[in-house]
């Protein structure tokens, strides 16, 4: 009993940080039309901002207490602009070449964590985290970390948060409406194109604080960790249907528990290996899924 | 009025080869055969090339980084034949090339097979291989199947370092076995026949490509490229001619995993995840994707940047600069993408593009000159 907790509990914070990274993916392919191949990129910024301000470089922040919040919001703050930086000066200027979008991305993706790497050295560094959350509690009789709280509870807040905006906001309503049909948009005199930079914001925004907070899961940070979970960010994109948050976080979930059951139970690996292969069938079994709906 | 005339004559003399432009003297059209030529000789020749290699041209260590690059840019090539042949976006392509090292290293080391005979296994399975995850993954088109075969490519790379039964050697890879490949492959002595079998490849694999372009299928691959619904109006399935492009285009990637075998002298891991496939992608995208010579630009110049950038950095020069300007010039693989969003950016084409381009700045000044 203790032992299936313990990997719940694991596989939903898995999923948390999928949901994290896979939310703004799917915005922002949804809306469009670009697979970002930056995106674990602008993790890997928000992990080592987080990291650099935590570590005591930043005036206030800290290891502990406030200090720590106030490092990830320095991290979450940075993958925001970089986002935005990434919107700006690459993937605007070829607007009309929607191939080369996602070509210049994967540019990104490389000299990114190269340049961290660079900075930094290319070996894991540890993550500072507070005293609170580094312990364990008990929970139905298995001791549980208490980051994989911290994740989940992360990823509800941005969930809830990106319903309430697409749900009742003006600029919400201009992104569910271009997801749907963004040539009707255009028609109806909405520069779409505004909204293009507000899903990167946003996808950025929610990326970065996963980085920051899968820090505190994996206990340290390195230059590949963000390309090494995009993959998985796929996974759940498409399975949730591109364009939607819902179903991105309802994926995420199943992807984090299937994974993490079927790497304990069966041979290490063979979970993620589980999970791709889940990409390809979907993928084939309903290829129209990718043109998913914003619900 | 004579331009016409000899563009007539050119065209009855042979259809094949193209005309040449107005004022290109005719022994320039023979630019490749004299490269090829030198590059056939280049062993014997000890003449030091400061700057673009360490060591003299014909010395062990210089022409293993030329073989390797040469390697390189007719992988490129042959990845070119799905991107800017067929406009398929395949993110699966190092398995294939994975899969032809690994499989012949395997026949070697569990079976025991003769050298030839296993890599002609090893090039079958590679065939296969992408005869079946081919033929699945074409089943969707558009960004679905540049995932499918993501996730095939991903499946593989978590297979091989998973290490099922010990065959792979998991993060290890695994080293080719010395005694089993014939003697004049093996050995630092030898690296001048790994160089020729290296080159003898990419001639191979241009000789395959531009062959194939001009086929009546690769007609229909362009068509499919420019526009797949039109093809499929003419009465044409574009399914059975992308796969014939991804399955040729998996040959030459298996065959290059057998030279990459015997050029490295063993199976590594990293050549089955999705960053090789991506640096493929850079390499034919800052050559010129869907060229003839392009692609092999790209690749050669990705390759000798990727080894020769990591030794600048190790140098006086660079290691006494302000460190914001070291940092970003010790990391290779960031002044590569760097250089590539600029190409995706500013040179739409690619670095082939590049001699028109200026031809037509030339040519637009000259015209406003007068």
């Amino acid at each position: 009993m203790s032992t299936l907790v313990l990997l719940t509990m694991t596989g939903l914070g898995l999923g948390a940080l999928y949901f994290l990274i896979a939310s703004g993916l799917s915005l922002i392919f949804g809306l469009m039309d670009v697979l970002n191949f930056a995106h674990g990129a602008l993790l890997s910024i928000g992990a080592y901002g987080t990291w650099w301000a935590a570590s005591g470089n930043l005036p206030g922040a800290g290891p502990g207490g406030a200090g720590f919040v106030l490092a990830v919001l320095f991290g979450t703050a940075v993958g925001t602009a970089a986002a935005v930086l990434l919107e700006l000066a690459v993937v605007r200027p070829l607007y009309t070449r929607p191939r080369e979008q996602v070509l210049a991305t994967v540019g990104v993706g490389l000299a990114v964590p190269a340049l961290l790497s660079g900075i930094w050295g290319p070996d894991a560094r540890t993550f500072p985290g507070p005293e609170a959350l580094s312990g364990t509690f008990g929970l139905l009789g298995a001791q549980v970390p208490v980051n994989r709280l911290v994740l989940i509870a992360a990823a509800v807040v941005v969930l809830v948060a990106l319903r309430l905006f697409l749900g009742r906001t003006r600029h919400g309503l201009v992104v569910r409406a271009g997801v749907e049909d963004r040539a009707m948009v255009t028609a109806l005199g909405i520069d779409v194109r505004r909204a293009f930079t507000l899903v990167f914001a946003i996808g950025g925004c929610a990326a970065a604080l996963g980085g920051a907070l899968g820090g505190l899961y994996f206990g340290s940070v390195d230059p590949r960790q963000g390309t090494s979970l995009l993959i998985f960010a796929f996974v759940v994109v498409v399975t949730g249907g591109m364009g939607s948050v819902t179903g991105a976080a309802v994926a995420s979930v199943v992807i984090g528990l299937v994974q993490q059951f079927a790497n304990y139970y069966t041979a290490a690996g063979l979970g993620d290996l589980a999970v791709v292969v889940l990409l390809a069938a979907l993928l084939l079994i309903r290829p129209r899924g990718l043109t998913g709906r914003l619900a | 009025m004579s331009t016409p005339t000899t563009e007539t004559h050119e065209r009855t003399e042979g259809p094949v080869t193209p005309a040449p432009r107005a004022g290109t003297p005719r022994l320039l059209r023979w630019w490749p055969a004299a490269v090829l030529l030198l590059l056939v000789v280049a062993p014997f020749s000890a003449v030091p090339v400061p700057g673009l290699l360490d060591g003299p041209l014909g010395s062990a260590g210089s022409l293993q980084l030329l073989a390797t690059c040469l390697l390189f840019g007719a992988l490129a090539t042959g990845y070119d034949l799905l991107l800017g042949r067929t406009g398929l976006l395949s993110f699966g392509h190092a398995l294939y090339f994975a899969s032809g090292s690994y499989a012949t290293n395997v026949f070697l080391l569990e079976a025991g097979l003769p050298f030839a005979l296993a890599a002609v296994l090893g090039l079958l399975f590679g065939i296969a291989l992408a005869l079946v995850l081919g033929s699945v993954s074409l089943r969707v088109t558009g960004i679905g199947f540049s995932m499918v075969t993501l996730a095939f490519a991903q499946a593989g790379s978590i297979l091989v370092s998973r290490n099922p039964g010990g065959i792979t050697g998991g993060e290890e890879g695994r080293a080719a076995p010395a005694g089993l490949l014939p003697s004049w492959l093996v050995g630092i002595d030898h690296t001048a026949n790994l160089y020729w079998i290296a080159l003898a490849y990419l001639v191979l694999t241009l000789s395959v490509v531009a062959w194939a372009v001009r086929s009546p299928t690769g007609r229909v691959w362009e068509g499919i490229k420019e526009n797949e619904r039109r093809v499929e109006v003419l009465g044409l399935k574009p399914y059975g001619f992308k796969l014939t492009a991804f399955v040729v285009a998996g040959a030459l990637a298996a065959l290059g995993g057998i030279v990459h075998l015997l050029l490295t002298g063993g199976s590594t891991p990293q050549t089955t995840t999705s960053d090789f496939t991506l640096s493929l992608l850079v390499m034919v995208v800052l050559g010129g994707s869907g060229t003839r010579w392009g692609p092999m630009v790209g690749g050669i110049l990705y390759t000798w940047a990727d080894h020769r950038l990591g030794d600048l950095a190790g140098s006086g020069t660079v290691a006494d600069l302000p460190a914001v300007l070291r940092v970003p010039l010790s990391q290779p693989l960031f002044l590569l993408g760097v250089l590539f969003v600029a190409v995706v950016h500013l040179l739409p084409g690619g670095l082939a593009r590049l001699p028109s381009r200026l031809r037509a700045v030339a040519h637009r000044k000259e015209t406003a000159d007068q």
